[in-house]
């Protein structure tokens, strides 16, 4: 398979922590079926820590495979850490994606944000990482201004 | 691995009848037809015969076929042929929303030197209306191009009512068959097309090799120019053994007709009955009443295309999606648009073409293994039916 590289390929045929945290301490998503691909994650939280994420994504192999990959990331991190992650360390981490790939299938920033926001929400916390940041936008900059894709253009 | 192809529309392989009879002409029977000593005249019999064969399954004199590289120089040439040699008469095109994008983009272009471009929309069977045709005629009107078969849902156009329609008000009628040739009947002297495309690798052929039917008298530019092969209307060294390659994949359509239809539909409905017994939010693209035989395009809710793709390909199986997520431009495809299917569920997409090495067991193993996938995918994804869109 040439499309992706062997890790990229490892993390959609064998996706990491996929499901739903029961009563999660956050969650969000990001994404809409329209544009092709949606991720869910809800993320338990102790002492400002990230002890667990899952996630569930309808989207395409890279979508799944980042949203994978996101949430191996920000398990173990502080949540300040888990803010500082970009869509870049995602993709990186997988050891890169195809060019086309890179704006419309990688949700998992956006995506953490919109669950960090709302444990933030729930339990009264600010973060210097979420100022600024509102979950109901309807696309976030870099998705709205560079992705191609019909839908995010009009 | 089981290997199973299913993507017949995108290619076939070259049958081994057609290597065989292409074989010789790279080797021992070199020479340039154009070339008036025994091995160039040699080659150029051989042309003659292929062209015979082309001819004969599409009911065309052979004169009246012309070779070149294929359906996408065809479509390119029947239409900055025409916009050409009747610029004079007007500058109106007419053609669908669901055409091949060598069509187009081909009119996209044109529409920025200045010629307008009607592109009429499909109803939910995914035919054009023959009235809204006919109204979009004016006294402009140099071209109507509407591909014979859709190469996404299968569809297959009422191309003689449209060559009705054409021949009433003395336009030039231009069909793109490339998905057609040999899996509908084409007559183009009953059908009133005055040009053609096609295409060789959809038959059993080789790849980089087709030809423009053009009806005799009318009248169409060049769109390649040097020397006067075929007949001076398409300059180039002919692709000799791609042409021995075509006549001969050729004259295999013609004789084995029956057989692959009824061998393609057979295997094309069980796979659909099938999969939508086994398989639940499923639903087929398209109508089932005049439908190309291998053509099956469905929508498989709640996942995306090119993930169903991928895990197809990695249990041998290759089929091809309308999901904008495995294409170039990220843009879904603009057929299915067209048919109304909602956006979401164009992602989850796939079109699988059967063809003539095609066996029930390759169905039954492709239906097991999607039924596997999808419930995996299904299982990952953020919506399902429960929640809905």
């Amino acid at each position: 398979m040439a499309l992706y590289n062997d890790k990229v390929m490892d993390h959609f045929m064998n996706p990491r922590n996929v499901g739903e945290i029961e009563n999660p301490d956050g969650s969000g998503t990001y994404g809409s079926p329209v544009c092709g691909d949606m991720m869910m994650i809800t993320i338990k939280v102790e002492n400002d820590i990230i002890t667990d994420a899952k996630f569930k994504t309808f989207g395409c192999g890279s979508a799944i495979a980042s949203s994978s990959m996101a949430t191996e990331m920000i398990i173990g991190k502080t949540i300040d850490e888990a803010l500082a992650i970009t869509n870049k360390d995602i993709v990186s981490e997988l050891g890169g994606l195809p060019a086309i790939k890179l704006h419309c299938s990688v949700l998992a920033d956006h995506a953490i944000k919109c669950a960090i926001y709302d444990y933030a929400q729930k339990n009264g916390k600010t973060y210097a990482g979420l100022e600024g940041f509102d979950p109901n936008a309807d696309e976030d900059d870099e998705h709205g201004e560079s992705c191609d894709c019909d839908e995010c253009s009009k | 691995m089981r290997q199973v192809y299913l993507d017949y529309s995108a290619t076939t392989p070259v049958k081994k009848e057609v290597l065989e009879a292409m074989l010789p002409y790279f080797t021992e029977h070199f020479g340039n037809p154009s070339s008036i000593y025994g091995i160039g005249q040699d080659s150029k019999t051989a042309i003659t015969n292929a062209r015979l064969q082309v001819a004969a399954l599409i009911h065309a004199d052979p004169s009246e076929v012309f070779f070149n590289a294929g359906g996408t120089e065809s479509d390119n040439w029947a239409v900055f042929g025409i916009a050409d040699a009747l610029k004079e008469k007007g500058n109106h095109i007419i053609t669908t929303k669901i055409e091949h994008h060598a069509m187009l983009h081909s009119c996209e272009f044109l529409e920025k030197r200045g010629y307008e471009v009607t592109y009429l929309g499909i109803g939910p069977d995914g035919r054009i209306n023959l009235d809204e045709l006919e109204k979009a005629i004016t006294d402009k009107t140099i071209l109507i191009s509407v591909m014979t078969v859709n190469n996404e849902i299968g569809t297959v156009q009422p191309i003689k009512e449209i060559g009705q329609i054409a021949q009433k008000h003395g336009i030039v009628f231009h069909t793109d068959a490339v998905q057609a040739l040999g899996n509908v009947p084409i007559d183009v002297k009953e059908m009133g097309i005055d040009l053609m495309s096609m295409s060789a690798h959809k038959i059993y052929g080789p790849k980089g090799i087709g030809a423009l039917y053009i009806r005799k008298g009318v009248r169409i530019s060049n769109y390649l120019h040097g020397g006067a092969q075929e007949n001076k209307r398409r300059a180039g060294t002919e692709n000799l053994p791609g042409i021995i390659g075509f006549g001969k994949a050729a004259e295999l359509a013609r004789l084995h007709f029956d057989d692959h239809v009824k061998h393609c539909s057979e295997l094309r409905n069980y796979l659909i009955d099938e999969v939508l017994k086994k398989i639940p939010d499923t639903a087929v693209n398209g109508t089932m009443e005049y439908r190309h035989p291998g053509n099956a395009n469905i929508t498989f809710r709640y996942i995306e295309g090119e993930a169903m793709l991928l895990l197809l390909d990695a249990k041998g199986i290759s089929v091809s999606t309308g999901s904008a997520c495995s294409s170039t431009s990220l843009v879904p495809s603009h057929v299915l648009s067209s048919l109304g299917v909602p956006v979401e569920d164009i992602h989850g997409t796939l079109r699988f073409t059967v063809g003539d090495f095609t066996t029930k067991e390759d169905i039954d193993y492709v239906v097991e293994t999607l039924a596997e996938i999808v419930e995996r995918l299904r299982g990952i994804s953020s919506v399902n039916s429960k929640k809905g869109w």
